[in-house]
C-alpha cells in the first residue's frame, strides 16, 4: 500500500508513471523526485521498501502538490478577478482567458452548447 | 511573448514624467492617460489614472496587486450586453 500526499498510487506501476497520478507531479518531476529520494526508476510501486516510501515522502514534503497547489491557482485566478484586469474579468465570464475566438468553438470554457430559440438558421444560397 | 529583461519595464516617458512629479509633490490628482502600454510599476500605487479606451476615459484606482500588469488590461475596450431579445 503506497498512499502518498493524500492519494493513493496504482501498485503495478513503475515509479515514474505511478507519481504522475498526483496532482502537480508530471513526467519531469516524478523522474527528479525519484532520483532525489533515491529510488531505482525501474522498481514498480508495488516492489518499495517502507524506506523508500519514507523517502519519497520526505522530498514530496518539500514541494507544492495537491490541495496546496490547488489552492495556490485558485488564489492566483482570485486575484486577477479582484483587481478587475482583463483576464479577470474573462475568468468571471467564463470565456476564454488568452485571446481564443468565441464566435465558434471555445466550449472548454463555455460549456455545453445553449441553444436559443428563434435564431434563424443563415439562408441557404 | 514576453518583452526582452535587457529592455526594462515600458513606461510612456511622460507619464512616467507625470508620476514622478506629483510623487515628489504627494500630491494625488487624476492622471489621464492615452497610454494603454504603460506598464504599471510600484510607484503608480495609490495614483489614480483616467484611462483612455478608445471612447473615454475609465478611471482605475491602483493598488498594490495591479503592478506588473499594464493600465490597459483595466480599461475595456469592448462594451458586451448581451444578446439582443426577440422582438415582439
Amino acid at each position: 500500500m503506497a498512499r502518498i500526499a493524500g492519494i493513493d498510487l496504482p501498485r503495478n506501476k513503475r515509479g515514474p508513471f505511478a507519481l504522475q497520478y498526483i496532482y502537480g507531479i508530471g513526467r519531469t518531476k516524478a523522474y527528479e523526485l525519484l532520483e532525489n529520494a533515491q529510488v531505482d526508476i525501474n522498481k514498480k510501486v508495488n516492489d518499495w521498501s517502507d524506506e523508500d516510501i519514507t523517502n519519497i515522502r520526505a522530498v514530496i514534503a518539500d514541494m507544492k502538490v495537491e490541495g496546496q497547489l490547488r489552492s495556490e491557482v485558485q488564489m492566483d485566478i482570485k486575484r486577477l478577478m479582484d483587481i478587475a484586469c482583463y483576464r479577470g474579468l474573462r475568468h468571471r465570464k467564463g470565456l476564454p482567458v488568452r485571446g481564443q475566438n468565441t464566435q465558434t468553438n471555445a466550449r472548454t470554457r463555455k460549456g455545453k452548447r445553449k441553444t436559443v430559440a428563434g435564431k434563424k438558421k443563415a439562408p441557404k444560397k | 511573448m514576453a518583452r526582452s529583461l535587457k529592455k526594462g519595464p515600458y513606461v510612456a516617458y511622460k507619464l512616467q514624467k507625470k508620476v514622478d512629479v506629483l510623487n515628489q509633490s504627494s500630491k494625488k490628482t487624476v492622471i489621464k492617460t492615452w497610454s494603454r502600454r504603460s506598464l504599471i510599476t510600484p510607484e503608480f500605487v495609490g495614483h489614480t489614472f483616467a484611462v483612455h479606451n478608445g471612447n473615454k476615459f475609465i478611471p482605475v484606482y491602483v493598488t498594490e496587486n495591479m503592478v506588473g500588469h499594464k493600465l490597459g488590461e483595466f480599461a475595456p475596450t469592448r462594451s458586451f450586453r448581451g444578446h439582443s431579445s426577440k422582438k415582439k
